[in-house]
């Protein structure tokens, strides 16, 4: 059974749930990553990022459901789990009061690296993480910055299958924040990453897939571009001189949604089949002589599909920005 | 190996930290003072103990009761030493480090315990000098001694086992302090209510007392040993409660 799951995935998680009192965070949620897949969880505050990926990486237990790491289950055997688990919480687990070298010996130790791999799993991971000049200072000294690298060379400075990243990149400069995202892309090759995020360009430079979690539910998940892919076939903007009223329009064959633009432009989206249906509507314009003038495809971005998606069960009216803030 | 490790940074914090030299200061000045005090007394009453049959000897007259007073100084200090062993990684969210390593809740408790009783040996050794400087004057009744030193360790590392799991209550170091100081207290003070056999049982003091006369029974020491697994196992307990719920 074990050696099965070790050729999938590196990560199973299957029908999780957690919920904090009353309070149901996570509800039902499966997925797997795979390996050297650098996998996105995007979801607006509350929805349950945290949760989940504390309950992969054995910090809380879940109220019902499994999570497999390389084959093992992290309740049933924690530390053959953990063992190939890095982790680095919204919140880095650094001691203030040691110095880089001090905290990343440590965690080494702690890690079960041996003795005589101890010093080489340090440097090279201090190179990696651009820490190099700065082994000796107080972590409580560094800049937010750099105290975020040392968080994430503590999640990976045993070499773990899977790397879980929780807002790696709240609170740094853009600098900061295009370094760390090509040290996670670089991670990415030879481990898999998780990371939760709520900033949508991040999703897009460092992910293969996304998840989008929504209060405490899985609503999407595939990859990056199929989910881009998906969003610009939807959607069509059509111009047309002698317009029919908007009813026709909506009537049409497979149209699940219409916006009026004015002067003869609507905005149609469509079930996702492929080309077919503007064929089909240039066809109709045509015989009916409702002079079509502009017939495109409309990329959305992914801050609107995200919103799409986490908003289509509750009142759109709030503006994006609020909901993913 | 592992609770080795934490161990050693537990220890490490302490002494990085300028709490721990200021206790161990102190201590030192506080028990200094007692000890003069004591050996004082005890020069006081030499030319009368001279001229009595089977006189006590010095160990008995100065380090039985320094022991005894020790032991209350300590147990003003012990919280202040034990209080920030967990719930500091609580405020600070370090635990997750430990929880997402591959590292059991036991051996976590085991590491803090055993870095704390590594800084109670320090403090053991500064406190066993001061006896054994009489030496420069006379002889002393070693097994006394030792009994006596036994029975200081481990009342502090009973102290220290209340301290840890109390620090697992709670983010707040203050408040461990306070419930640590609170709970010792009650457990020195609890036979004071009369002659009941099981408050008699049940007192720290109790306990402490037959070692310090230089009696090393099995009822004294399992006692002690009692408490220390009991608190050990309610904080490994507690802190499995954190992974359960928040």
């Amino acid at each position: 059974m074990t050696t099965d799951r070790q050729f999938s995935s590196l990560v199973q998680v299957e029908h999780l749930e957690r919920s904090y009192g009353s309070l149901c965070a996570v509800a039902d949620i499966s997925f797997e990553v795979h390996r050297g897949e650098v996998l996105g969880f995007l979801g607006p505050n509350g929805a349950g990022k945290s949760t989940t990926m504390q309950v992969i990486s054995g910090n809380l237990a879940p109220s019902a459901g499994r999570v497999f790491v390389n084959g093992v289950d992290i309740l049933d055997e924690p530390r053959a789990a953990k063992a190939e688990l890095g982790f680095l919480p919204e919140q880095p687990p650094l001691y203030h009061d040691l110095t880089v070298d001090e905290y990343l010996s440590y965690c080494a130790r702690i890690h079960r690296i041996a003795r005589e791999h101890r010093a080489g799993a340090i440097a090279r991971t201090k190179e990696r993480c651009g820490l190099g000049a700065v082994g000796r200072r107080l972590i409580g000294n560094l800049s937010k910055g750099y105290q975020q690298r040392v968080g994430l060379a503590q999640a990976i400075v045993h070499a773990p299958a899977v790397v879980i990243l929780d807002e790696p990149t709240v609170g740094l400069d853009p600098i900061q924040i295009r370094e760390i995202r090509g040290l996670i892309r670089e991670l990415g090759g030879e481990h898999s990453v998780i990371l939760s995020t709520h900033i949508l360009p991040e999703v897009q430079a460092v992910c293969d897939r996304v998840l989008i979690m929504h209060r405490g539910r899985l609503v999407f998940d595939d990859t990056l571009a199929e989910m881009q892919q998906r969003a610009q076939m939807s959607w069509l903007v059509v111009g047309l001189r002698n317009p029919p009223p908007i009813a026709v329009l909506s009537g049409l064959d497979g149209v699940t949604q219409i916006e009026d633009l004015g002067g003869g432009r609507v905005r149609l989206r469509h079930a996702p089949e492929g080309g077919e249906f503007a064929e089909r509507l240039a066809l109709r314009a045509a015989t009916e002589g409702w002079k079509l003038y502009e017939l495109s495809r409309e990329r959305r971005s992914l801050e609107e599909i995200f919103v799409d998606i986490t908003t289509s069960d509750t009142s759109t009216d709030t503006s994006p920005r609020e909901e993913a803030a | 190996m592992m609770v080795l490790a934490i161990a050693g940074r537990e220890l490490r914090s302490l002494f990085l930290s300028p709490l721990a030299w200021v206790l161990l200061a102190v201590i030192q000045i506080i028990l200094g003072y007692m000890f003069t005090t004591q050996v004082d007394f005890f020069l006081q009453l030499q030319p009368r103990l001279a001229v009595t049959a089977d006189a006590p000897g010095v160990t008995e007259i100065v380090v039985g009761p320094f022991f005894g007073n020790a032991a209350l100084v300590l147990l003003l200090i012990v919280p202040l030493l034990t209080m920030r062993l967990i719930s500091d990684e609580l405020r600070n969210r370090t635990l997750s480090l430990l929880f997402s390593a591959p590292v059991s809740m036991t051996e976590i408790v085991l590491g803090k315990y055993l870095g704390t009783l590594g800084f109670i040996a320090v403090m053991m050794v500064l406190i066993a000098l001061m006896p054994l400087s009489l030496l420069s004057g006379g002889a002393l009744d070693f097994g006394l001694l030792f009994s006596g030193l036994f029975g200081l360790f481990l009342m502090l590392a009973a102290f220290a086992a209340i301290g840890l799991f109390m620090s697992a209550l709670t983010a707040q170091p203050v408040v461990a302090a306070i419930a640590t100081f609170g709970a010792l207290l009650m457990l020195w003070i609890v036979d004071w209510n009369g002659d009941s056999k099981v408050f008699a049982a049940l007192s720290i003091v109790r306990h402490y007392e037959p070692l310090l006369r230089g009696i090393v029974s099995t009822r004294d020491i399992a006692y002690y040993l009692i408490v220390i697994f009991a608190f050990l196992a309610l904080s490994v307990r507690r802190l499995d409660s954190y992974r359960l719920q928040h």
